[in-house]
């Protein structure tokens, strides 16, 4: 089970959770099951946040790998000057 | 209204326009002329983006007015090159990268040339303080600055 | 078509080959254009029957607008088009796309290009008119008239957050906050970061230090103002030229606010003289489009610097608060921070990307960051060079020095005991990949700059940044022409010379001449999707898709090459250019060069081209330390920067003139940032100081020469192992100047920027001496 990590003001809409396991195999999966679990979440959350698997940066990509063991934190968009 | 009816040289060449009293000579270059080397930046001579040489002499054009320069030599970055040969400085601010955007650099070949037409031995502080008038953003002046200096020397030899 | 998303293998391995062009200085292919003044930037095209535009903007910094007549402007002979509100159909609320590197909120956006129920900052854009000359669009605009009912404004943004400030928006609810029903705030948003405890940590501690500083808001300062032609068409087709960091984003941008399918709107990126994030979003675009839709002419828009000044987004201002704990040996144990940014009229401040970066630096187990982003009554804040970090980082590096101080410890000592590494957890979050901070540092200590001892009177400081840098959709084709000579075509808006850095990619991914590739960057239409310049993302994500192309095109030519000999492709391989058959064919075969192979294409398949698409991930992050010396006339509180040095990790640097010269260009902008650059205003939310006058950027006689050390730690998600360069220049400059200060004078300053009356009036208040500088 890949190890979640909420960041930011996620937790907000997460009834304070902001750690989490889930079996999830790509960013996808891991953003649908996110919302199914809590549907607090606003619906365009997935497009607000970057993904960062084991230390690489994932903006927009569904379908990124998430390994059994990866350490998965979401993260605000980051955007550059 | 009547506009003025103006006879001059640039670059070499006899030219006449007509332009609104209004008008600096940026504006006529730029939009009447159609040569758009010359930059708008400020408007108020303060980034001298919009060096030209009048009679010899270094000025923003943004700050002449169009009317007055009857009867003037002016020289333009559209003049700076010959034919297909670039003048020193310019070819040594391509070799030197002394220029990232570009916007800037050619008010930085004339302020650097009417430099160099004055003085053919410029300390760093000269060269400094001499450009101090044209504002780069890009590249924080160095390679500018060692570009001038080079080619100073190059010219020298 | 190569497999999306994968990066391809290339010729790069990152670690230390010799390259043909890679690694070299060669000239930019677009070099002799600059230099003679062709290139066309935003404000160098005329169209034929082209007509100017003009913005009537408010006097006032914020203002219910009951009435905007327009009529006496409409009659005015030579005017063929006013536009108000009227003509921009609202956009919903929640209205939020996906657009260049953030959601969008649209309806923010339609607001801040032109004024709807309020005008919010003194410059915000009411309306709009189109003539046939400048001087009957502006007596065009001096008949319109308009009734403003004026209101309180704020600017500052701790004003702002306190009961009874002006209300900007009056529907604003805090994301991230409890609020009362009915309550209205200026605070768009609360966030928090970190890990661990940091009242544990600071229980640890044997030293903690805690300051408060504020910054002023700073504009991006390039030299270019915004400028664009618009030509919508009787059948509701338009294109539009402007100087932008992102064409495909601008046009998503203005599509949506007319209402047009995007593909109906073809832009073309001019030159662009500077942006620096400040071009990432549109002004004068939309209201260009607006008009010219309504007369059926080109429109011309050029914003004066005055209107830049007014009417453009800065950075934010910003409040911040930082308490660090560490033990006497150097071990920190705990940071905190609250940063308070201003946002301006809309929300949008980078804080939360100031939180996240503001203890980067730093292998940390008890860090906490908040951030609030808070309305006032100016400009929109646009993107500046490593959005929110700067600001931050101004504050932490200056306790982090204080506090090495304190404890009696060499400033880069003190970060090399604390710095990250792979594997660390970062501040924000997430472990770090591969990095080079603690590289950077040491090469800072071991420098010539950091060994040479100071004058009397000067002083020397340093510090370390850091940003994450972002990769991003990206498109790249190679087009083979008949003589084997290859067209590059690229969407990445090239800023400060990476259309070079990406020829000579895919010279050396093609093993040719660098002058048989010609680069050249095209409109909306000849390309997929590329997203905007920023995030020093073009050299990164760039170089994928331009490798990607170049072995899709290798691909093609060992195909057309098999055929040729009619030999299977297995046995085709690619070096230097030419196509070689092995496995024995070569007695019979020779090699085949891309000019030979060009030119019987028609006949062994037609036009060969390679093509590359992708969302360029894991971009890679850079560090980098400063150190600068100053010196200080205590008589005018005029400081010199005597000596700057700049290392940086650039992964690889691909061209390293441009890679140091985004070194130099940050290091002077935060220069400026420290020294002198900030927004006046006076008591009715006026600017002041709208120009270069008086908003003084560094000058050539202000600065020194920029030294640079270039370090490379290979970025293992590009072929060549290239991070981005650009934005981590501007992070340490104004941290390292400051301690620099408080090394030469003893003096702590924790307000930007330090200019001469600021530091007259410490050096003589430290004196005992009361009497203030002006």
């Amino acid at each position: 089970m890949a190890r979640i990590v909420l960041t930011g003001n996620l937790q907000l809409h997460t009834e304070g959770v902001s750690e989490l396991e889930l079996d999830v195999n790509t960013i996808r999966q891991l953003m649908r099951q996110l919302s199914t679990r809590y549907p607090g979440l606003p619906a365009d959350f997935e497009d607000e946040v970057a993904v960062s698997i084991d230390g690489t940066i994932y903006q927009d990509d569904w379908f990124a790998e998430i390994a059994p063991d990866s350490e998965v934190h979401l993260l605000p968009k980051i955007g550059g000057g | 209204m009547a506009k003025y009816h103006i006879t001059t040289r640039i670059n070499g060449d006899d030219v006449e326009f007509l332009c609104a009293p209004e008008q600096t000579l940026l504006d006529v270059l730029r939009d009447d002329l159609r040569l758009t080397g010359s930059k708008e930046g400020c408007a108020s001579g303060d980034c001298g983006a919009c060096s030209v040489m009048i009679d010899g002499r270094l000025v923003c054009s943004c700050l002449v007015l169009a009317a007055e320069v009857g009867g003037q030599e002016i020289e333009t970055i559209e003049g700076m090159a010959e034919g297909d040969r670039l003048h020193p400085l310019q070819q040594k601010f391509l070799d030197f990268a002394a220029l990232q955007c570009g916007v800037c650099t050619p008010g930085f070949l004339i302020a650097a040339k009417a430099l160099l037409d004055r003085n053919s031995n410029p300390s760093e502080t000269e060269v400094r303080y001499w450009l101090a008038g044209n504002l780069c953003r890009c590249t924080g002046y160095d390679k500018i600055v060692r570009a001038v200096l080079d080619t100073a020397a190059d010219m020298r030899d | 078509m190569t497999d999306s998303n994968k990066t391809p293998s290339g010729n790069g391995t990152g670690n230390g080959k010799e390259y043909k062009w890679v690694g070299t200085r060669a000239v930019r292919p677009d070099g002799v254009d600059k230099v003679t003044g062709r290139a066309k930037f935003g404000a160098d095209l005329h169209l034929p029957n082209m007509l100017v535009g003009k913005v009537l903007r408010s006097p006032h910094a914020h203002a219910h607008i009951r009435s905007i007549d327009t009529s006496a402007a409409e009659a005015l002979s030579g005017v063929k088009a006013v536009v108000t509100r009227d003509d921009f159909s609202d956009q919903p609320k929640g209205a939020v796309q996906p657009a260049g590197e953030m959601t969008i909120n649209y309806r923010d956006m339609v607001r801040n290009v032109m004024a709807r129920e309020k005008a919010l900052y003194e410059g915000h854009a009411i309306a709009a008119v189109a003539a046939v000359d400048a001087r009957i669009a502006a007596k065009a605009l001096s008949l319109i008239k308009v009734d403003f009912e004026v209101l309180p404004h704020v600017i500052d943004p701790v004003a702002a957050m306190e009961s009874g400030a002006p209300i900007i928006q009056e529907d604003l609810m805090t994301e991230g906050m409890e609020q009362s029903p009915g309550a209205m705030t200026n605070i768009a948003k609360r966030v928090e970061f970190g890990h661990g405890d940091v009242a544990v940590g600071f229980a640890e501690a044997d030293v903690v230090i805690e300051r408060e500083f504020t910054t002023q808001p700073v504009h991006q300062g390039y030299i270019e103002p915004h400028a664009c032609v618009a030509s919508m068409t009787e059948d509701g087709q338009g294109e539009l030229w402007l100087s932008t960091q992102g064409h495909y984003v601008a046009r998503g941008h203005c599509a949506t606010l007319l209402g047009l399918d995007v593909s109906k709107l073809r832009v073309q990126a001019s030159e662009i003289g500077g942006g620096f994030g400040g071009k990432t979003v549109v002004y004068l675009e939309p209201l260009a489009l607006a008009l010219s839709r309504k007369a059926c002419q080109p429109v011309k828009m050029t914003m004066t610097r005055e209107e830049v000044f007014r009417a453009t987004g800065p950075t934010s201002g910003a409040h911040l608060w930082v308490k660090v704990g560490a033990t006497n040996d150097g071990r920190i144990t705990a940071a905190d921070a609250v940063l308070k940014y201003q946002a301006g009229a809309f929300p949008g401040s980078p804080v939360a990307q100031g939180a996240q970066c503001a203890f980067a630096p730093y292998e940390l187990n008890h860090v906490r960051t908040v951030g609030y982003d808070i309305l006032v009554n100016r400009a929109k804040v646009a993107a500046y060079r490593a959005p929110g970090a700067p600001i931050a980082e101004y504050a932490t590096e200056s306790v982090m020095d204080e506090i090495a101080g304190v404890i009696g410890m060499d400033p880069l000592a003190f970060r090399l005991k604390n710095a990250p590494k792979q594997g660390s957890q970062s501040s924000y979050g997430p472990k770090f990949p591969v990095i080079g901070c603690i590289e950077t540092l040491e090469a800072a200590r071991d420098h010539d700059h950091y060994q040479t001892p100071l004058k009397p009177g000067q002083g020397r400081g340093v510090a370390t940044g850091y940003w994450f840098n972002i990769g991003g959709q990206t498109s790249a084709t190679l087009n083979l022409s008949e003589d084997g000579s290859v067209a590059l075509v690229l969407g990445t808006v090239d800023v400060g010379g990476t259309r070079a850095s990406l020829s000579m990619m895919a010279a050396e991914e093609l093993g040719i001449d660098l002058d048989k590739v010609r680069p050249m960057i095209v409109d909306t239409s000849a390309l997929g999707y590329n997203m905007l310049t920023g995030g020093s993302r073009v050299t990164f994500a760039g170089g994928i898709a331009v490798v990607g192309a170049a072995q899709d095109l290798i691909g093609t030519l060992k195909d057309r090459a098999a055929k040729f000999w009619d030999i299977s492709v297995d046995d085709v391989e690619w070096a230097e250019g030419e196509a070689r058959a092995t496995n024995g064919y070569t007695d019979n075969m020779q090699p085949l060069s891309l000019q030979e192979i060009a030119k019987d294409m028609a006949k062994t398949g037609g036009p060969i081209v390679g093509a590359h698409s992708i969302n360029a991930q894991g971009a890679g992050p850079s560090f980098g330390t400063h150190v600068v010396d100053v010196d200080v006339d205590r008589e005018t509180g005029r400081v010199w920067v005597t000596r700057y040095t700049v290392v940086q990790d650039a992964g690889k640097a691909i061209h390293p003139s441009y890679v140091e010269g985004q070194y130099q260009g940050g290091a002077v902008q935060g220069i400026g940032w420290a020294l002198n650059e900030e927004y006046i205003y006076d008591d009715k939310g006026r600017l002041e100081n709208a120009g270069f006058l008086d908003y003084r950027v560094p000058v050539c006689s202000d600065v020194p020469m920029i030294d640079t050390v270039i370090v490379e730690v290979a970025n293992p998600t590009h072929p060549y192992g290239v991070r981005g360069v650009g934005e981590t220049p501007i992070v340490p400059p104004m941290a390292a100047i400051s301690n620099a200060l408080a090394n030469a004078l003893g003096i702590r300053f924790t307000a930007l920027p330090m200019s001469p009356p600021k530091v007259l009036a410490a050096i003589k208040a430290a004196n005992g001496d009361v009497t203030t500088a002006n």
